[in-house]
């Protein structure tokens, strides 16, 4: 009976996540495609043609553009993989550290692509805060020089961006990578032999967790190869990456620009399909020449050097980021601040005075959404993993792809076809369009958070309560549920810090109506006032860091006295 | 050509059945949400519709919700996007800011509503003669398809602190830009900011500038622009990271003035600058000033796309735009400190006593500072250049 009713439930979370996410993914690629092969009748295109890939392969500066994505792409993973596992060799093992690092770097997770880009964009420019800390005594410096350090034609300053975000994701997926496998009898063994401490990780533990953590690394690879927002502010503007020059072409005032424009959407998905083949094939080689260098033994007393660096880039990136984050704070007080100032010469509250100037609703708009899918999206997980217990079966690969599905698309490549198909069925683009459109990228964020918190409660707990004869609703409600009330939280916070940084999903669906905290930062960020930018970026980080600190504090204040449902930590 | 037309209709329409037409509309218009998709870059102009829409609640039951655009074109693919998908009414987008290029390729594909310029009854402030600057946008005729709004005209800006003599041609500030690399540039020239700046050189530079107001073939192109591509080959290199990278739009620029990481900035708009300096946003030595031959002005416009939810909303916030109460309002550099489009002959004592007790600034270059204005190109130009600047100059 038990497994009839979990039979029940899992078609019925099939059926929502196939149809709310699937079909949709489905539907705009294929608009996308469509309009890429010269089908797009509101332009008047009706025919089957290949002249917009012709006309995609000449724009100007199209070869420097696909080798840029390629670059920052590649570039931004492998350094992020390689420093989050330096980062987890080095400090794996020591407790306190592990506690710090995960407390350190969970902020630069929650922090928004937009408002750390911005942030940064200031921290680094030729006349920014670093310049400014050093000028002139330092520097010799009364104006700026000209040296091109934000919007670099390289894109070096993109991917230092791309690394602040992602050094933390990768890092904390391999600590929860690290749970699931026996590391310290392995790193104990290992260490008894005679190997170096980083070194029975690199050798002995990373091979394990790699598997666990792969589809993390194309998410990045996927994110890092068609990111936008961040691309817009920190990336090359001439020729700018893939996704931009597409975005810009989707906007452009010549209309038939839009078929070449639907073409790199479609090639952006290709791309990232053929990234991750690479990567697969770069995986078997490295792991060919990895199995050599482990059987010739060596003890390696002279990884301590890699791991060393790998720690202090990382403690440089992140120090970066949080000036970065800083500089936001002192920009939205200041009313005049020049070059080489370090801190403004006069200061206002001018613009956190006016919130009925924009910030205000946005910030409404922002929180609104960010509730909504947020509460969307556990509601789905809870009912998929639930559907899982009942059913007494592990999940199998393919639905592990399902979802991770929208986030191993590129969003640029589908989210316009998508508007385009959500008009052509009648659903306008509103609120609850982008409501939708944010639990697309919220959901997966929300399963990864949950799953492991949910198969490691203690199964001995449920079976009592059905011996005394809770059925499957009640132990959910009265067992699962409080247990795991932490990690839901913590996974709810994860969640809705993903919806308040999601940037074309609100554009592309909301119709440009919906104006939330990311969309007005991005687009007053290409503006001239950083003091109002500021308000945005600060707020826009200020929502996530809240659900943090509540998913942290919510737990502790309700179990105050149980010490067994507090994570044990109370 | 429909434009004489149109200005003789709009001129000699018996008053009563237009009053009539027009309480009808603002009739219908109560309780209406415009959705104006304007460009939102620049804060005052923000702050200028927010306040627009305060009075149109409490005079017609009209509000206005900004759409902010980054690129007016995104408000055009919208359009777009809505025609393809069969959606010819309900539409999000109720009025656009527009100009030029956007405009042409709107009303090329018949996604404009109107004409209903004449419907309004302030457009009876306006110059509506023949050839007026009113009804032309880049050399094409509105109409009736546009309302016209603010008026742009193209300065240079510069910080008098660092710099004297600022160069007053285009030749000469090739000469300034050798002498100080680095410190001059232009925003790229996909934004229309970038491409105005080409514009406002090849007028100068070009061997016969009446060319320009028809539409451009290849032979006209290239004999127009020779002389453009070899100043800008001695200029690019002298340029602020040597010409490789460019600010995004005039705001940016302005930020980079401001931040000292070059002298110079411009704006489609005299009073830009002396309205960032009240706002913090400049230091209060800069200035802004016309090139001596003069320097491009426009009008700027709104439309009405054809399937808008709201367009009787939008007519009473076009109408609403042409008040001469709502364009001396403009024109206050506290405020927004856009020139009038408004032709003063037709204005009454009132309107005139308001317009004249408008404040001043140091930064707000005198009228005779601004020197001629030179009209727009035919928008294929402009299409063109941009076309033709990507592919000499992307890597």
């Amino acid at each position: 009976m038990t497994h009839r009713e979990g039979r029940a439930l899992r078609l019925i979370v099939l059926f929502t996540v196939l149809a709310g996410f699937v079909l949709p993914i489905v539907a705009g690629l294929w608009e996308t495609a469509r309009a890429a092969f010269g089908i797009l009748p509101a332009i008047g295109a009706g025919e089957w043609s290949l002249a917009p890939w012709r006309q995609l392969f000449g724009l100007p500066g199209f070869g420097t553009s696909v080798a840029l994505t390629l670059w920052v792409g590649f570039g931004s993973t492998i350094i992020s993989l390689l420093l989050a596992s330096g980062l987890c060799a080095l400090i794996h093992g020591r407790k306190w550290a592990r506690a710090r690092a995960g407390r350190v770097l969970a902020p630069f997770l929650a922090a928004p692509h937009a408002a750390l880009a911005i942030g940064l964009a200031f921290l680094l420019s030729p006349s920014g805060w670093i310049a400014r800390l050093l000028s002139p005594w330092a520097t010799g410096w009364n104006l700026p020089p000209d040296i091109a350090t934000v919007n670099d034609p390289m894109g070096f300053s993109l991917i230092i961006g791309l690394l602040i975000k992602e050094v933390p994701f990768l890092f904390l997926m391999m600590m929860t990578a690290l749970t699931q496998i026996p590391a310290e009898n392995h790193l104990r063994a290992g260490r008894a032999l005679g190997y170096a401490r980083g070194l029975v990780w690199i050798k002995i533990i990373l091979p394990q967790i790699y598997p666990l953590i792969r589809l993390p690394v194309f998410v990045v690879l996927s994110f890092a190869l068609s990111v936008v927002d961040m691309a817009i502010i920190l990336g090359p503007s001439n020729p700018p990456t893939l996704a931009v020059a597409m975005t810009r072409w989707f906007y452009s005032a010549d209309i038939g620009l839009l078929l070449p424009a639907s073409a790199a959407a479609l090639l952006q998905s290709v791309i990232v399909l053929l990234a991750i083949g690479v990567w697969l094939l770069a995986e078997g080689i490295a792991t060919r020449i990895g199995r050599l260098w482990v059987r010739r033994g060596g003890r390696g007393m002279v990884s301590g050097p890699f791991l060393a660096v790998a720690g202090a880039v990382t403690g440089a990136l992140m120090l970066a980021g949080a000036l970065a984050l800083a500089s936001l704070l002192v920009w939205s007080f200041a009313w005049r601040w020049s070059f080489p100032g370090f801190l403004p010469e006069s200061w206002s509250m001018q613009a956190w005075l006016r919130p009925g100037a924009g910030w205000g609703a946005a910030f409404a708009e922002s929180f609104g959404i960010g509730l909504c899918a947020t509460l969307i999206s556990i509601l789905i997980a809870i009912a998929w993993l639930e559907g899982e217990d009942r059913a007494g079966m592990r999940r199998v690969g393919w639905a592990e792809g399902l979802i991770y599905l929208p986030l191993l698309v590129p969003q640029v490549a589908f989210l316009y076809g998508l508007s385009v198909a959500m008009l052509g069925v009648g659903l306008g683009n509103g609120r609850a369009t982008v409501i939708w459109g944010h639990v697309l990228f919220v959901f997966p964020y929300v399963m990864v958070a949950l799953s492991d918190p949910w198969r490691a409660l203690d199964r001995r707990m449920v079976g009592q309560a059905a011996t005394l004869g809770a059925g499957p609703w009640r132990r959910l409600w009265a067992v699962k549920l409080p247990i795991l009330l932490a990690p839901i939280l913590v996974a709810a916070a994860i969640g809705f810090a993903v919806s308040v940084a999601q940037y074309l999903p609100t554009l592309f669906l909301g119709a440009g109506r919906i104006a939330t905290l990311t969309t007005e930062a991005v687009t007053l960020s290409s503006g001239s006032d950083r003091r109002v930018v500021g308000v945005y970026a600060v707020l826009q980080a200020a929502l996530p860091f809240a659900s943090y600190l509540a998913a942290w504090w919510v737990p502790r204040m309700i179990y105050r006295d149980r010490a067994g449902l507090n994570g044990g930590r109370g | 050509m429909r434009l004489p037309l149109l200005a003789a209709l709009a001129a000699s329409i018996a008053l009563p059945t237009f009053a009539a037409d027009w309480s009808e509309t603002v009739a219908a218009a109560k309780g209406q949400t415009v959705y104006w998709n304007a460009w939102g870059g620049d804060e005052r102009t923000n702050d200028f519709i927010a306040w627009a829409s305060g009075r149109l609640e409490a005079e017609y039951g009209v509000t206005i919700q900004q759409v902010k655009l980054s690129d007016t074109a995104e408000a055009v693919t919208r359009v777009v996007a809505e025609k393809a998908a069969g959606k010819d009414d309900g539409g999000s987008v109720d009025m656009i800011w527009i100009n030029g290029a956007n405009f042409l390729s709107m009303k090329e594909q018949g996604l404009l509503h109107g004409p209903f310029l004449g419907d309004l009854p302030n457009s009876k402030y306006l110059d509506l003669s023949d050839g007026s600057a009113a009804l032309v946008d880049f050399t094409i005729p509105t109409e009736g398809y546009e309302s016209p709004w603010r008026l742009a005209k193209f300065v240079l800006t510069y910080d008098s602190a660092r710099v004297d003599q600022p160069p007053m041609s285009m030749a000469s500030l090739l000469d300034w830009s050798k002498a100080h690399p680095g410190r001059f540039t232009h925003p790229a020239v996909s934004n229309f900011m970038g491409a105005t700046f080409l514009k406002q050189a090849l007028i100068e530079l070009a061997p016969d500038p009446a060319t320009l107001q028809s539409e451009a073939t290849e032979a006209s192109f290239s004999a127009a622009t020779e002389p453009l591509w070899a100043w800008y080959d001695a200029l690019r290199p002298t340029l602020w990271r040597e010409g490789k990278t460019f600010p995004e739009n005039e705001s940016v620029l302005q930020q980079m003035l401001n931040d000292g990481e070059v002298d110079f900035a411009m704006a489609f708009d005299p009073a830009a600058a002396a309205a960032a300096v009240k706002r913090g946003l400049l230091p209060d030595t800069v200035r802004s000033y016309a090139p001596a031959a003069g320097s491009i002005g426009n009008i700027s416009f709104v439309a009405i796309p054809y399937n808008a939810a709201h367009k009787e909303g939008a007519m009473v916030v076009a109408n609403f735009l042409l008040d001469p109460a709502t364009q001396a309002m403009a024109q206050n550099i506290e405020v927004l400190g856009s020139y009038s489009v408004l032709d003063p002959a037709k204005l009454d004592d009132a309107a005139k006593a308001a317009f004249a007790a408008l404040p001043a600034s140091p930064a707000l270059p005198a009228n005779e500072a601004l020197g001629a204005t030179l009209n727009e190109p035919h928008p294929s130009w402009m299409t063109r250049i941009a076309e033709e600047w990507a592919r000499r100059y992307t890597e």
